[in-house]
């Protein structure tokens, strides 16, 4: 039954636009979508592994940038009288190579952080991510400091036979975010059902019995972190050729906030649960409208998340099967291997 | 006989503590030996120290002609030498058979391939590792209990499923810190069973226990430690009747009390 909701619940997204016309609220929804895949890709780290990324937006900014970049060109000097000359190309190639540099960020800072986990962990992504917010304010030259990149273009698919579709409408863009959402949920069910996954479950449960098994903690720790990161420089490529404009606001500390909100109010370490929390949380400002300022909605917000893990603790999703699970008692997963009862 | 590991003049200190001063011994090929000492003789840091987790401050530890100073926790049990906890030490959150599956972490297939999709081959594997893992179970004897939660299982059976952790890493030698502590007559009973099951299948044993009546039915030979040093080594007959062990365990006036009635028998 529930191995249905998940696709169930894409075909109900496939199908929203159909009825659902209205630009605002489509918007709305992919900028949910977008941050959304944030929370899934948080939900990797912070969920599956019990590491806090506190600079989480680090990957989403610098996956934005590199994206817009590569699709814009640039035209910078470095030290020694080089100057690199780049003139700008496709969008499909920034998004890949978002995935990619945003990757291997994650890989260095996973190799640099992990010798030393928890608390400096979340120490050193917070700098990290504090460091990438300057840099992008200050190398002008190459970013445009506060005065933004302009004119991105939005995101060009190429069509085998058919030529280039570019994804100027709202539509086309709600269903690219659509699909890219869909593959990262499918990438992170299939990571942590496999063996790599059940490591990660492993050290977060029990860190000293994990190594007693043979389980390599840093190596472990730094490919979640790598795919993470690439996740979130997906969905800042995303976000850089939907919007077409981005400034270093995309590496605002809130955002990640949002993003750690999304994850635990939703449920960390399930699958469902920063997609609950994300459309909750996403959601929330276009249902908090009509009523009140975007100033008090914050206050809203606040609110709800102590409500939430007031009552449910662990977040939504968790509380939910427990729920169910009462109601069906001995509806256990997989079937037992052997009906002989203990004496 | 071959050793399988030496101990050689370990020494570790804490500050100005000194844990263990210089601990020395042999663990033979397929033998079953015990380390004994009253409560903070320095058992568990010797253990510690071989799987590991503690570097010693002096002296070294050699796993089958391997100097284990500059290796790692999970690699040493790579290298076939794995370990138990004094306290329950189970996945709590994980059913019986999912932990044993993280038991088998070292033989699954490394491939990123296979970690981001179900390739034939990751599948192959994962049903491989299923099979054994529910033979390791069985050989346990928690078949029933496979599809509970590690941490709803009674003391004892989750004793039980850290050894079958330890098992599926398919080590040549075991380290079991208090594997009974927390067992019953009869659980006690099965366990001695189940490790000499092991031991016939060429395992060596290291076994740190309080249970006195079961370390000197088990074990083919006994060092005791006190105060972070050896004070004697030899069979369970040997060590039963060692007055420094006795005297170690129960005082020196009672050692005394030993010595005069053997003068009388």
């Amino acid at each position: 039954m529930t191995k249905l909701l998940a696709p169930l619940f894409l075909v109900a997204a496939a199908l929203l636009p159909l009825v659902l016309k209205d630009p605002y609220l489509l918007n709305a929804l992919i900028i949910t979508g977008i941050f959304t895949i944030c929370a899934m890709s948080l939900n990797l780290l912070l969920g599956f592994t019990g590491q806090l990324s506190l600079g989480h937006v680090a990957f989403f900014g610098i996956g934005a940038y590199v994206s817009a970049l590569t699709a814009l060109g640039f035209d910078v000097g470095l030290p020694f009288g080089l100057r690199v000359t780049y003139e700008g190309g496709d969008p499909i190639v920034g998004f890949l190579l978002a995935i990619v540099i945003t990757g291997l960020t994650g890989f260095l800072i996973g190799r640099l952080s992990f010798r030393v986990r928890g608390a400096y962990f979340v120490i050193v992504t917070i700098s990290f991510a504090e460091v990438v917010r300057l840099v992008a304010l200050n190398w002008v030259e190459l970013t445009q400091g506060p005065l933004a990149l302009t004119s991105i273009p939005n995101m060009t698919l190429p069509l085998p036979g058919l030529g280039e579709l570019t994804l100027r409408s709202k539509v086309e863009n709600y269903y690219l975010v659509l699909v890219v959402a869909a593959l990262s949920y499918l990438v992170v069910g299939g990571l942590v059902a496999s063996r790599f996954g059940r490591a990660m479950r492993g050290l977060k449960e029990n860190e000293s019995l994990a190594l007693s098994l043979g389980i390599n903690a840093t190596r472990t720790l730094t490919i979640a972190a790598t795919i993470s990161a690439a996740m979130a420089g997906a969905a800042g490529s995303l976000y850089a050729h939907y919007i077409r404009i981005i400034d270093p606001d995309v590496f605002l500390f809130s955002y990640t906030v949002t993003m750690v909100i999304m994850v635990v109010a939703g449920g960390k370490g399930t699958l469902a649960g920063p997609l609950v929390g994300g459309l909750i949380f996403g959601l929330l400002p276009v249902a908090l409208r009509p009523v009140m300022a975007p100033e008090a909605q914050w206050i809203v917000y606040g609110a709800i998340l102590i409500a939430i893990l007031f009552v449910m603790p662990k977040g939504i999703v968790p509380a939910l099967e427990t729920l169910t699970r009462r109601k069906a008692p001995k509806a256990a997963p997989g079937k037992p291997l052997e009906a002989g009862a203990r004496p | 006989m071959s050793t399988i590991l030496n101990v050689e003049h370990v020494g570790m200190r804490f500050g100005g503590l000194t844990a263990i001063s210089d601990l020395h011994f042999d663990v033979h090929e397929g033998e079953i030996l015990s380390l004994i000492g009253p409560n903070g003789a320095g058992k568990t840091t010797a253990f510690n120290i071989m799987s590991g987790f503690l570097k010693p401050t002096q002296g070294r530890v050699v796993f089958r002609g391997r100097d284990l100073a500059k290796t790692r926790p999970n690699e040493i049990t790579r290298l076939g030498l794995a370990r138990t906890f004094q306290r329950t030490s189970v996945f709590a959150d994980d059913t019986v058979l999912d932990n044993v599956l993280i038991g088998l972490h070292r033989f699954g297939s490394p491939g990123l391939l296979d970690r981001l999709l179900p390739t034939p081959g990751a599948r192959a594997a994962e049903k491989a590792a299923r099979a054994r893992a529910e033979e390791i179970i069985d050989l346990v004897g928690l078949s029933h209990r496979a599809q509970e939660l590690a941490g709803s299982l009674s003391y004892g059976e989750q004793r039980l499923v850290g050894f079958a952790l330890a098992l599926a890493t398919e080590p040549r030698m075991l380290l079991l810190d208090e594997p009974v502590s927390g067992m019953n007559a009869s659980e006690t009973q099965g366990f001695v069973r189940l490790i000499r099951k092991v031991r016939g299948e060429g395992v060596s044993i290291l076994l740190v226990e309080h249970d006195m009546p079961m370390v000197m039915e088990v074990s083919d030979r006994i060092v005791c430690l006190n105060y972070g040093r050896l004070i004697a080594e030899g069979s369970p007959a040997e060590i039963r009747n060692n007055p420094a062990v006795i005297e170690a365990y129960l005082g020196k006036s009672a050692a005394r009390l030993e010595e005069k009635e053997a003068a009388h028998a």
